[in-house]
């Protein structure tokens, strides 16, 4: 018997199992930032809204762990996390926000809408932050630690099952 | 088949939630005033990946995350950073996906491996087959 | 009640492709003379009659608008142009896979008609085959994408409106890459007939091989046309971007040429006998494996279809069965099949064998890397292979290939020297040289478009070499297909280099009555209208261009706002030269009231699309040679008989 008969056959094998394999799994879009356990790079926002500060990430480097909210008014995933934000805001979370490719007028609305869990929100217009952090959509949230280490990324819109995830993560953080 | 998909793709392919209002980015649709910058630009963006869309280079998308991209890229070559740099830059942050180029690593080395072993056997075959006759 | 009588013949068409399968097998058991083995060929040919009858109905369903069935009121609408009714029936999964099916039955019953050259037995093994093939997809038919469903309810009207699928592009483009596949599929079962028989024959490679280059004419005018919308529809200006869906049509496309070149070296010579058949094999398993990651979804693509997760699985249980059981048979049988002739390296076989290595290379680094994120992915690691991967990885393997294209075909069958044709291998190298040279010093540019533009000029002289010295009027037709083919893929990889060498980009952004120029075009923008569609907005661009200062042409690229789904497109507007296109699209407005226009001049960009056709033509016009060729040897051996059996009648 010649081995070399069979090769085509084991090849063809092998993509088979693959192929069933990745049929059988969820169709997963993410792109994981590589950023996650490095530190937040250097950047500075203006605010984007009348009554919150811009953003500063050296504010990461004092003070505890923090959430980074990428979002954006026009983004409809980011009111179905609204009422998530909220509820991490009530357990003693500061939340700050990147508002991508955003008009202050809209933002405005949007938090007038759908309620204003940030202590800060930066002008994103060019998606620098977004690019620099390592993000490729809205919404996605960060967990930064109290030096301003990217600890955790969560990607799409914050249902109520990842609320405690995200606690625990923060709490991670300050450990 | 293809037409139709293209079709369709074009259907799906600016996403169904809202569009932000903003306009562009001030390099997304400008060209660099010294052409051989421009070009170098232009060469990097057409093998930097779009995270937002399907399957498309930055330098073939609308998506407006792509067009602040393609504005990053030649921002930063305007101010004389190596392609090789940007690239770089943007792998720390996206890893190994947002580059069409493959560079050799733990993850991608099979993709050089196997072009270098078919040339090993076309080699080996032409040599076994034709040694005696030719 | 015609759906119903499509759907009975359809179900008609699945026993006989039973009794085709059953018939086979036991004639290859008991004997040719058996009852059954009768039945197979009359089974085929009227499996062909009655799903022909059945995809009539579709037809006829979707040209009165029968609301009542499920996919005519998915896909159709009262008020479309008869024309787009009729070429919606297969623009949607059900009617694609219907005529997929219809294609392949009548493929099955012209081979049960006319194909008497083989061993019967091989003839039932192939028919069987064939019916098995068949079997499976009229099993996905009738138990996953009945196209006949009824609905509870007839709609009040269709869903299928849609003016942007109403293109004729969109009605022919499909049926053109069935009809490749299809004819793979046919090349398929002819393989596993030969295997199972064990009877690899020149006659077997004859048979097979008008069934090749039909397929390899389609896929390549498949190809051709697809890779040219993608250019002027996606709006960027590229016209090939290594997207999945795009490989997955490229990869038959290799499979096929190699095939084609190894079933003729098996043809004329007798050799190359398991390569064929193993070719044979996975010419369609790229046709199936590239059906599979198209309507899966399972890769990400630019062009995504409409994917469904579990009909994925029923083509990848499909994929496993008829490729998988192939390539078990073939790893049982194949060490038992002798090689075949030999022959040197200086002979037209050994220049075909670097022909079927290089393009099997080719295919391996094609499907590599198309697949390779599929594989990342499973250890959640995403990676991207691209454009700068497949070029230069590809061009590898592609340049060699050409070099000995180039002067093959002078080469003699069997055993030949290179000191026979060493006039004219100098003559191509100092072309090719003068040509890089030449080149290197006038442009300069990267190193794959020079590379492209002095191959392009070599291997376009050389591709005629081969009627040096002949009575042009005597060459047979199948030889002018092989020159025309070659001198295609010259014209083509010209059009390839000079877009990748020349092609000049403007973005700018104009006032209205600004001008701008790109390349030796000068645009104005005249003005900026709003006009609307039926279902869209659109801001057009009047834009007077002219070249080299010549007489301005009005052209008028649009910018175009669709409600219901909101989207925007781009229709961007080509001005067409002998030398290069003028590609102009349409961009959106700035705050400070300019508006941004994309343009671009590729010179010779249209050669690429003209090398595929002459490429196509180059296939049919082999097709006919060898068909007419085959068919005077037919009437010779008749009438040899018909004389044989006067003779013995006289004595």
């Amino acid at each position: 018997m010649n081995w070399r008969l069979w090769l085509p056959f084991l090849i063809f094998f092998g993509f088979l199992g693959l192929a069933a394999y990745q049929l059988s799994q969820p169709k997963d879009e993410f792109i994981k930032s590589t950023m996650v356990g490095k530190e937040l790079p250097y950047f500075t926002l203006p605010p984007a809204s009348l009554d919150r500060p811009g953003v500063d990430s050296r504010y990461f480097h004092a003070g505890g762990p923090k959430l980074l909210n990428i979002w954006a008014s026009w983004c409809l995933p980011c009111i179905a996390e609204a009422p998530q934000l909220e509820r991490l805001k009530e357990e003693g979370v500061e939340i700050v926000g990147v508002a991508i490719r955003d008009k202050p007028s809209d933002v405005m609305r949007f938090l007038a809408e759908h309620g204003n869990p940030y202590t800060r929100i930066g002008r994103d217009d060019l998606s620098e932050v977004q690019l620099g952090i390592g993000s490729s959509g809205v919404p996605e949230t960060f967990v930064i630690d109290g030096e301003g280490i990217i600890t955790y990324q969560h990607i799409g819109d914050i249902r109520p099952e990842h609320v405690p995830v995200l606690l625990e993560e923060l709490r991670k953080a300050e450990g | 088949m293809r037409a139709l998909a293209i079709l369709l793709a074009a259907l799906i392919a600016l996403p169904l939630a809202a569009q932000d209002s903003m306009p562009p980015a001030p390099y997304a649709y400008r060209q660099l005033d010294d052409p051989e910058q421009e070009a170098a630009a232009q060469e990097l963006m057409e093998t930097l990946r779009c995270l937002k869309c399907q399957s498309q280079s930055i330098a073939d998308s609308d998506a407006p995350m792509a067009g602040d991209m393609r504005h990053q890229v030649r921002i930063r070559i305007a101010a004389g950073e190596e392609p090789g740099e940007i690239r770089r830059w943007l792998m720390d942050r996206y890893g190994d996906y947002v580059s069409y180029q493959p560079v050799m690593s733990a993850t991608t080395w099979p993709l050089f491996a196997v072009p270098a072993l078919l040339v090993g056997i076309a080699g080996l075959l032409f040599w076994r087959r034709f040694r005696r006759r030719a | 009640m015609i759906a119903e009588i499509g759907l009975a013949a359809l179900w008609l068409a699945a026993a006989l492709a039973v009794l085709q399968l059953v018939g086979g097998v036991l004639a290859l058991r008991g004997g040719i003379e058996s009852e059954l083995a009768g039945l197979t060929r009359p089974a085929a040919i009227l499996q062909g009659g009655l799903v022909a009858v059945s995809f009539a109905m579709l037809l006829w369903v979707f040209a009165i608008t029968d609301l009542s069935v499920k996919l005519v009121a998915m896909n159709s609408h009262t008020m479309k142009p008869l024309i787009f009714k009729l070429s919606g029936a297969w623009g949607n999964h059900e009617g694609s896979m219907l005529l997929w099916v219809t294609v392949m039955a009548l493929a099955g019953a012209l081979i049960a008609g006319v194909e008497r050259r083989l061993p019967e037995r091989t003839m039932q093994a192939t028919l069987a085959a064939q019916g098995f093939v068949a079997l499976g997809f009229y099993a996905f038919l009738l138990l996953s994408s009945n196209p006949f469903e009824r609905l509870p309810q007839p709609a009040v009207e269709g869903l299928g409106l849609n003016p942007l699928l109403q293109d004729i592009g969109l009605a022919l483009h499909p049926p053109t890459l069935y009809f490749g596949y299809v004819g793979l599929s046919v090349a398929f079962s002819f393989a596993v007939g030969a295997l199972m028989t064990r009877q690899v024959t020149p006659d077997f490679a004859r048979a097979m091989r008008p069934w090749i280059l039909g397929a390899w004419v389609f896929l390549t005018l498949g190809i051709t046309a697809g890779s040219y919308w993608a250019y002027y529809e996606l709006g960027w200006g590229g016209y090939w971007f290594w997207d999945p869906v795009e490989n997955a049509s490229l990869m038959p496309w290799l499979a096929a040429t190699a095939l084609l070149h190894s079933a003729s070296v098996l043809a004329s010579r007798d050799a190359l006998r398991v390569w064929t058949i193993m070719l044979g094999v996975v010419a369609f398993s790229m046709s199936m494996l590239g059906t599979f990651l198209v309507r899966s979804g399972i890769l990400t693509s630019v062009h995504a279809f409409a994917v469904d997760p579990e009909r994925g699985s029923f083509i990848l249980f499909l994929l496993a069965l008829y490729i998988g059981g192939a390539l078990l048979l073939f790893a049982l049988r194949a060490g038992s099949i002798n090689e075949g002739e030999r022959f040197s390296v200086a002979s037209r076989e050994g220049a075909l064998v670097v022909n079927n290595v290089m393009l099997s290379a080719i295919l391996a680094v094609v499907l590599l890397g198309t697949l390779y994120p599929l594989l990342t992915e499973a250890f959640d690691v995403r990676v991207s292979v691209g454009p700068p991967y497949f070029n230069p990885v590809g061009a590898v393997f592609a340049f060699p290939m050409l070099a000995v294209m180039a002067v093959g075909p002078l080469l003699r069958w069997r055993k030949d020297s290179w000191a026979r044709i060493s006039k004219e291998i100098a003559l191509v190298a100092a072309l090719l040289l003068a040509a890089l040279i030449l080149c290197t010093v006038l442009f300069g540019t990267a190193l794959l478009p020079l590379l492209g533009l002095s191959f392009a000029f070599a291997v376009g002289v050389a591709s005629f070499l081969p009627l040096k010295g002949r009575n042009l009027l005597r060459v047979p037709i199948a030889t002018w297909g092989m020159v025309i083919a070659h001198f295609g893929i010259a014209v083509a990889l010209f059009g390839m280099a000079s877009e990748g060498a020349f092609s000049q980009e403007k973005l700018a952004a104009l006032e209205e009555g600004g001008t701008t120029a790109v390349g030796p075009w000068g645009v104005q923008l005249e003005s900026v209208d709003p006009i609307a569609g039926p279902n869209w907005t659109a801001m057009a661009g009047q834009l007077d261009v002219s070249y080299k200062g010549g007489e301005p042409t009005r052209i008028a690229p649009e910018s175009r706002n669709f409600w219901a789904p909101a989207q925007q497109t781009t229709e961007s507007v080509l001005v067409t030269r002998w030398n290069g296109q003028l590609y102009a699209v349409m961009g959106g407005e700035n705050n400070d009231g300019r508006w941004q226009l994309r343009l671009w001049w590729k010179p010779f960009v249209t050669f690429i699309w003209y090398g595929g056709l002459l490429v196509a033509l180059g296939g049919a016009l082999a097709l006919i040679g060898r068909v007419r060729v085959d068919l005077r040897r037919r009437s010779v051996r008749r009438k040899l008989a018909m004389r044989r059996n006067d003779e013995k009648a006289l004595a």
